[in-house]
């Protein structure tokens, strides 16, 4: 038997005292695409969260298993450095930190190595090409003044330099461009190659550029429906609410 | 927090000392003998002894200040202090020359190799006074003098004599009357007129004895449209007794001239760091204090500049951090007298393990100052609840034209950034010294790249164990 990238089972998390997911099962391996679609505060922000290990959520009961091992056994940078990414809905700015510096600590953490200098270079032109960045983002500061789409797009600058084994994308595809949405969704699937995929999104117009292997729907903490892309379609036409009759 | 990481913290990488290889050390104790006794040994006019004499009694009579950390103040013990200490008998310009001990000390410090690759001109003061001094050939042939104050007042009397007290006389605080008492030691810098002097020059100052009194005196003068980039580092052992650092810098920048005084202060947490520092800027020139305080135990220290030619221009850019027991009360003075003159300060303070950090801000804009321009900001980051960030700014302005803003922020390291952080491979640590830094960045990135890049080491250095 092959091992899963991811698997949960039965999980159940709560913040603040408030149960926010209420028995979830997944099963996520490489070269899979999940896409999770959900109303808003559905909790699929927070399963992203719980997974990459954000301390506000308490895992109350169920069970993670990251590449077969307990994700108990691993702090938040220990996942990363374990191939785990998670491409933020809300990437926060960290003022007088310069991304480049960042993207090459980055890279040095996840790679448990000192990338040289040259061949870092040499790759992340090679990345911002393909997401026509300007090499002008290297000396902001990370996410600090960026627009919407902009921090997107460092986010997924990010996710091809790290090059992950279960990308968790959280609205990726909120704030782009129609441009910027293509080339996105572009580097999403050659990643996708190789690697586990969860796709948090509200449109079908990326689901249309995007090809999930399996769509969940989430509803109050749960999947209530899962199937093809087709799911996607009749959600993108019905809405949510003939699941919950 | 566990002990342990509290240890860590507390790790101090330039504690080391050396044997105390003194020639002439004065017994411990301050008197008019003592002050008269340091200006005979360095065989100085006259008038310089009836400047210290008047100082001294200016010291004595002079309450301590009732503002700032009283406490701390008051637990000076002005008697156990070493007033002179003499560990070389001569200033030499060939490191091969200076006693084994202290070059191996400024070895380990780095700046001989620092002097080679990009320095104009190094002074380094062990205890009293200058070990080592050197000026570029370049500079020199262009007329810049560059020299330890002991040596420029006996090869420039005149000029020390028409400069030296002028920008700030004893009076002008307990300290200054301290300083100029006993000082030893410090730069004497004059740029000629036109002059650019374009690498940095560097003075390093080092307390190796117990109890030591460091008390050095800067003048650095730049005439009518010159320029130069003064450099200051600084450190000391760990002792469990403290050592007491009281300076006084003047600058003098002639109409047209820019200096720029920078200063990166590590001194180990036993030290009380007292120091003032004013600069006169004529018309349409330039003052610049960039000024780091990362170690002592308690620092008073307000950066000041008096605009006195039109459009001239202060710029004030300073950072602290205080950790566990250290109190940095430091800030900014810029007093606007003449019209059209403008002001920057930028303060950044950091405060954890129960450290304080304090600024303290002066702004005057005379009646006669039309259409001054100034803005300050005050940004503190507090790293823990125990922690303490004060701000204490005064304004006096005496004219309505004057354009001034003021902003102050107080902020903690978001969950959401460490987070962020984490999630890219940073431990918890690792990511509080990057967020750390980058807070510092806009003053670490006025520094010559070789200061950031030590700067940025030491805080993440400092962030070691700072999660318990
Ligand atoms: N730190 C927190 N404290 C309190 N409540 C929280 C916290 N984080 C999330 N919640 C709550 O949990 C619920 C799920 O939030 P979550 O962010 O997971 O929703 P979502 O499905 O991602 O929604 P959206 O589509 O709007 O992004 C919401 O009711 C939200 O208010
Ligand atoms: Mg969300």
């Amino acid at each position: 038997m092959t091992e899963h990238v991811l698997e949960i089972r039965k999980l159940h998390v709560s913040v603040e005292g408030k149960e926010i997911i209420k028995g979830l099962d997944l099963v996520i391996n490489s070269g899979e695409i999940h896409a999770i679609m959900g109303r808003n505060g559905a909790g699929k922000s927070t399963l992203a969260h719980v997974l990459m290990g954000h301390p506000a959520f308490e895992i109350t009961s169920g069970e993670i298993y990251f590449h077969g091992k307990p994700l108990d056994d691993y702090d938040v940078f220990e996942r990363a450095r374990a191939g785990m990414f998670l491409s933020f809905q809300y990437p926060p700015s960290i003022p007088g930190v310069q991304v480049g510096n960042f993207l090459k600590k980055s890279v040095n953490n996840v790679r448990e190595e000192n990338v040289k200098a040259r061949a870092f270079r040499k790759e992340l032109n090679a990345a911002m090409e393909k997401l026509e960045m300007d090499r002008s983002f290297l000396s902001r500061y990370v996410n600090d003044g960026f627009s919407g789409g902009e921090k997107k797009r460092l986010e997924m600058l990010q996710m091809m330099l790290l090059k992950p084994n279960l990308a968790l994308l959280d609205e990726t595809d909120s704030g782009l461009d129609i441009d910027a949405l293509r080339l996105v969704a572009k580097g999403i699937n050659e990643t996708a190659e190789s690697t586990g995929v969860m796709v948090i999104t509200h449109y079908q117009r990326l689901l249309d550029l995007v090809k999930p292997t399996y769509v969940h729907a989430m509803i109050d903490g749960k999947f209530v429906k899962t199937g093809g892309p087709e799911l996607a379609l009749k959600l993108e036409e019905k809405g949510y609410d003939w699941l919950e009759a | 927090m566990s002990d342990e990481a509290i240890n860590a913290v507390g790790e101090y990488k330039y504690g080391f000392h050396d044997p105390e290889n003194a020639t002439i050390r004065f017994d411990s104790g301050l008197s008019e003998q003592v002050v008269r006794d340091i200006s005979e040994l360095k065989g100085e006019p006259e008038w310089m002894t009836d400047m210290r004499v008047k100082a001294y009694h200016h010291f004595i009579e002079r309450p301590m200040p009732d503002w700032g950390n009283c406490n701390m103040l008051e637990s000076i013990k002005f008697d156990d202090v070493t007033y002179f200490l003499r560990s070389s008998d001569k200033t030499e310009n060939n490191w091969d020359d200076v006693p084994e001990d202290i070059k191996n000390t400024f070895d380990r410090l780095g700046i001989p190799e620092a002097e080679q690759k990009w320095l104009g001109g190094v002074t380094a003061q062990y205890e009293s006074e200058a070990v080592y001094h050197s000026i570029r050939e370049d500079l020199e042939e262009q007329g810049v003098i560059f020299l330890d104050m002991d040596s420029g007042l006996k090869e420039h009397p005149e000029l020390v004599k028409k400069f030296f007290g002028t920008v700030i006389p004893y009076g002008d605080n307990k300290f200054s009357a301290l300083n100029t008492a006993v000082w030893s030691g410090g730069s004497f810098i004059y740029v000629p007129k036109g002059v650019h002097v374009e690498m940095p020059v560097q003075a390093y100052f080092r307390i190796n004895a117990k109890n030591m009194g460091q008390f050095e005196r800067t003048l650095i003068i730049a005439d009518e449209g010159s320029s130069i980039n003064y450099v200051e580092g600084c450190t000391a052992p760990t002792y469990s007794t403290d050592s007491l650092h009281s300076a006084v810098v003047e600058l003098i920048a002639m109409e047209g001239a820019k200096i720029r005084y920078s200063t990166v202060q590590n001194w180990s947490a036993n030290v009380y760091n007292l120091v003032t520092k004013r600069g006169i800027a004529h018309k349409n020139a330039v003052v610049e204090w960039v000024d780091g305080n990362i170690g002592s135990k308690l620092t008073m220290k307000y950066p000041s500049v008096v605009l006195k030619g039109e459009g001239s221009h202060a710029e004030i850019i300073s950072v602290a951090y205080a950790g566990e027991g250290q109190h940095q009360d430091a800030g900014a003075k810029v007093h606007h007298l003449a019209p059209n003159t403008t002001s920057n300060i930028l303060s950044k303070s950091i405060s954890k393990n129960g450290g304080r950090s304090s600024y303290r801000g002066l702004l005057k804009v005379n009646p006669k100052a039309h259409g001054c321009r100034s803005k300050v900001v005050c940004d503190a980051l507090m790293l823990d609840a125990d922690s303490r960030s004060d701000t204490y700014p005064t304004m006096e302005v005496s004219n309505s034209t004057a354009d001034l803003e003021h902003e102050a922020s107080v902020s903690k390291i978001s969950g959401d950034q460490l987070f962020y952080l984490m999630s890219r491979g940073f431990s918890e640590e690792e990511a509080m010294g990057l967020i750390v830094n980058g807070f510092f960045e806009p003053f670490t990135r006025e520094l010559p790249m070789e200061y950031a890049v030590e700067l940025n080491k030491l805080l993440e250095l400092e962030m070691e164990g700072a999660i318990g």
